[in-house]
């Protein structure tokens, strides 16, 4: 969009309008699920396993029974009486809520306490006493394939062995004739570790049930109130739990990054507690809690190889991944795609032939397999592709940026069928990467590290041109648990000309409080200011996903869009009744109608919209407010190119991000300043897997860690001052021609990084680099390279 | 569980209480006062979010006990706007651009007051320094680091 069609006081789209969700946040007054606080709250405090699999052969909680302040303890035996000790996961894989007789990870809940206050609740987690007989551990993925390994998932009809599904993309034998055909093949094994959201805030909720009027009631930490709703009526019905009767309010939530769209075990027992007790529960989880058992991202480990020829086309793709699930698939993916959108694996380049195929194993881990701030998948895909034509370029002794601009599918192609299957909206992927390389000046970049590396000082530069796939999607293809993926907005227009909107997503921080008034200033030029926004509540907002992969602007953006339409359908009317016009007779711009040739005949949207509650045409509904459920034809492809140069210690191994250029092309934007936004901290949680961030388990399946002194987040000090640029290829199917932008920089800026200190390191023989690239691998890669 | 009496004046007032000695005072601040500006966010001094001042100090109260401050005074995010009118810092965040999901903005907000009380004029890296203490996940801190700049020019 190159053109502002509103005016700041309206404030539609391209306008960076402060946000309407500012004020009570800075002041503390925002409403987290922790500040929720009713009568005769119990509090919640949930015992775990140490054990990473084990037999439980008694469970005591008569001590903590006889503490004071304790209420109840629930154990599986308890949920088990209700039939409520397995619950499906959005994969429809099970999961225990809680165990009757084994534990399946360290830190698995095994037991409740219910008390008067927090303080009670960890006594008495405390004081229960748990029987376990250690059972043997399988922990590497690889060796929980083998045959003999031990079958973890007895529970489960016909599961014979570890494997979960075995998922394939693409032409096998086509991609193995091109391989053997190829003058160059490069292969490259990339584990991508287990990583955790870690929001700042936990997961928790506040269940209350009402047994006269059969009403629950939720808060809680949901990126997807709506569904979760559905699962729960669905798997709790016969404990007289009726989904009309069912209410999630999701408040203000401390950040999600995929981390709150899993249903835990601690809501399930919360759920279930106030049901026995009768009491409101509150149960917040502590970091501990947070890290060691919520859902993790990533933990992939691929084989990844590229074919090409002399001159540099880049001809094949080949990916073979293992992914380590846990103990059940809890991954949120929409259920035809169990690896998620890794066949976005031929990333920006006109690829003839690819094949890539993923294998999900059960181990003793904790489960998931959960987006980790990226679409379903995105991240893995998009590292192995530009770490592998970044070995290609050293390969073929080409720059890196030479052969990503030989190779890009050219913008007179889109939309371009792509060989694993997608059909990609739009791109100019050599506009964005040229702009990238001409704002950090990368032919200066390429000088000076020619001038360090002559006085023996470590300096390296890495692209990434990555592709998204976001906005699922289509109904054709895309559900979870059979609920399909459109979304909804809703909107009613007032007699004085103010507007509520209400949409089926949920804002964790994106900001859709503004930008989903934005556009409906837009559409309808009611100015910002007055145009309220609610989601999140059940009750009230129309059925929609939620908010996660990059969702919200592709499909409820969409759906809001397509609302107002329909009320400037109806405002037409009105209009021309008011002018006495025929309605083929009037112009619209956002704001008003005016009749065609008379200009100071004019109809405000306000004016028209008072029409509508007194001095409607006759023959026409009353009322001003339309509903729309947008069901997208097609996912939305966003891009970028990202460079990033680092400098490299030789003596302690540190790497220090210098420069971070990203260029970013979502199409058309609502918000600049809020995309920037997104972008800065998109980048960071990408900065922070390639460079700190991992959780690892040893041969017991101990999690080496659990807390943030382990877990290594970026602060102020390790982050770069990011900069951004951005080139515009709009959407051509999405009405607003938007992609949407809240993952992309968390996607593409890992292989930057990486292929910047593989580069550093390039003339000393180092190929490549595991991430957390952490300053000992780097060390060792300097002496081992004998430099 | 032993039981004391303490009085902490918070935001200007005030609160006698009676209460176990083992009480956090991010838990007496939340729970026994309502003010739920002030979040948890690890219980290890990790993430910053529980910060306020205690005399004049940033602290991170999920690692304090309430009798700790007993006779002291607490300053939190809610005591920042006087007469309804904001403080620069808090002004600064909005401004910029400071803040998303707002979970880690009272702490932050709270320890750049701080930093602000013994540097008026930090640059860049000083603010980093400051605010290092606290972690967000959203904003990748470049418009905090604006945010704070902005009050520190306003002041």
């Amino acid at each position: 969009m190159t053109e502002l069609r509103t005016s700041a006081e309206i404030g539609g789209m391209g306008h960076s309008v402060k946000r309407k969700e500012d004020p009570r946040f800075i002041r503390g007054r925002g409403n987290y699920v922790d500040d929720v606080v009713r009568p005769g709250m119990l509090y919640m405090a949930i015992v775990r396993s140490p054990f990473a699999h084990a037999k439980i052969k008694s469970i005591n909680t008569e001590k903590a029974l006889a503490h004071p302040g304790v209420a109840a303890v629930i154990t599986g035996a308890t949920l088990k009486e209700y039939n409520l000790h397995w619950m499906p996961t959005l994969m429809s894989d099970t999961q225990m809520v809680l165990p009757t007789d084994e534990v399946m990870y360290q830190a698995q809940e095994v037991a409740a306490v219910i008390a008067t206050d927090r303080y009670s609740a960890a006594d008495g987690v405390a004081l229960v006493e748990v029987d376990y007989e250690p059972l043997e551990v399988v922990i590497d993925p690889f060796k929980a394939l083998e045959p003999g390994a031990p079958l973890l998932r007895h529970d489960k009809e016909g599961q014979k062995d570890n494997l979960i599904f075995h998922w394939e993309a693409g032409d096998k034998a086509a991609t193995e004739q091109a391989f053997r055909d190829a003058d160059f093949t490069v292969k490259q094994d990339i584990y991508i570790p287990r990583i955790h959201v870690a929001s700042i805030e936990t997961c928790g909720i506040v269940a209350e049930f009402d047994a006269v009027e059969g009403q629950l009631t939720c808060w809680m930490t949901s990126q997807a109130p709506h569904a979760h709703r559905t699962v729960f009526a669905l798997v709790a019905g016969h404990v007289g739990l009726s989904e009309e009767k069912i209410r999630i309010i999701s408040p203000d939530i401390g950040g999600g990054f995929g981390g709150k769209v899993p249903i835990y075990p601690g809501y399930v027992i919360a759920i279930a507690a106030t049901v026995v007790t009768g009491s409101p529960i509150k149960w917040i989880e502590d970091r501990r809690e947070n890290l060691q058992a919520d859902s993790f991202g990533r933990d992939y480990h691929m084989t990844a190889e590229l074919a090409a020829s002399k001159d540099g086309t880049l001809q094949a793709l080949r990916i073979k991944t293992i992914a380590d699930h846990g103990y059940t698939d809890a991954a949120c993916n929409p259920s035809k795609w169990p690896a998620g959108m890794f066949s976005i694996a031929t990333g920006s380049y006109d690829l003839k032939h690819a094949f890539c195929e993923v294998d999900g194993v059960y181990t003793n881990k904790p489960p998931g397999g959960i987006a980790y701030r990226c679409s379903f998948r995105v991240t893995e895909a998009v590292h192995a592709i530009e770490r592998l034509v970044d070995i290609m370029a050293d390969d073929l002794g080409m720059d890196p940026a030479e052969l990503r601009l030989k190779n890009f599918i050219p913008p007179e192609a889109f939309p371009f069928k792509s060989v694993l299957g997608w059909e990609y909206d739009s791109g100019n992927y050599a506009g964005a990467l040229k702009l990238a390389m001409e704002k950090i000046g990368y032919q200066d970049l390429l000088k000076e590290q020619k001038e360090k590396r002559e006085k023996g000082e470590l300096m390296g530069i890495g692209i990434c041109s990555f592709t998204e796939v976001v906005g699922a999607g289509p109904s054709k293809d895309f559900d979870i648990l059979g609920l399909k993926m459109f979304d909804s907005a809703e909107i009613r227009v007032h007699p004085t000309g103010k507007a509520l909107v209400r949409i089926g997503v949920q804002t964790q921080g994106q900001g859709h409080e503004t930008t989903f008034a934005q556009i409906v200033a837009e559409e309808l030029g009611i100015p910002v200011d007055h145009i309220k926004v609610e989601h999140g509540d059940t009750d009230t907002a129309p059925y929609g996903l939620g908010t996660y992969a990059s969702r919200s602007t592709p499909v409820a953006g969409a759906a809001t869009a397509m609302a107002s339409r329909k009320i400037l359908d109806k405002a037409r009317k009105i209009a021309a009744h008011l002018l006495e016009v025929s309605a083929d007779d009037l112009e619209w711009e956002p704001g008003k109608f005016t009749v065609k040739g008379v200009p100071d005949k004019v109809s405000t949207i306000q004016e028209i919209a008072f029409a509508a509650y007194t001095n409607h045409p006759q023959g026409l509904e009353a009322g001003l407010e339309a509903i729309s459920y947008y069901d997208p034809p097609n996912l939305t492809f966003p891009f970028g190119s990202y460079i990033c140069v680092v400098d490299v210690d030789r003596g302690t191994g540190e790497v220090k991000i210098r420069r971070f250029m990203a260029v970013d092309d979502c199409g058309n934007i609502i918000n600049p300043m809020i995309v920037e936004g997104q972008i800065h901290g998109g980048l960071t949680m990408g900065m922070a897997p390639a460079l700190m961030e991992e959780i690892s388990y040893d041969e017991e399946g101990n999690m080496r860690g659990g807390s943030f002194m382990e877990y290594l987040m970026p602060t102020a000090m390790e982050t770069p001052s990011w900069e951004t640029g951005k080139t515009t290829t709009p959407s051509p199917h999405h009405p607003l021609g938007a992609k949407g932008v809240g993952e992309s920089a968390t996607v593409g800026a890992p292989a930057a990084i990486v292929n910047a200190v593989v580069d550093a390191l390039s003339h000393l023989g180092v190929r490549h680099l595991e991430i957390p690239i952490t300053p000992e691998k780097v060390w060792r890669a300097i002496q081992e390279s004998g430099n | 569980m032993a039981q004391q009496n303490i009085t902490i004046k918070v935001n200007g007032t005030d609160q006698a209480a009676e209460i176990e000695q083992r009480l956090l005072l991010v838990h007496f601040i939340r729970e026994n006062l309502a003010l739920t500006g002030t979040h948890i966010g690890c219980d290890t001094t990790h993430c910053g979010a529980c910060t306020l001042i205690l005399d004049g100090k940033a602290v991170k109260s999920c690692t304090v006990f309430a009798v700790q401050a007993d006779g002291k005074e607490v300053l939190t995010i809610e005591g920042m706007t006087t007469n309804g009118e904001l403080h620069p810092l808090q002004e600064g965040f909005m401004e910029e651009h400071g803040l998303q999901c707002g979970f880690c903005t009272p702490g932050m907000i709270m320890s750049s007051y701080a930093l602000l009380q013994e540097n008026k004029n930090p640059t860049e890296a000083e603010i980093r320094w400051g605010i290092s203490g606290n972690l967000c996940r959203c904003t990748g801190y470049v418009n905090i680091v604006k945010a704070v700049q902005y009050a520190a020019q306003k002041a």
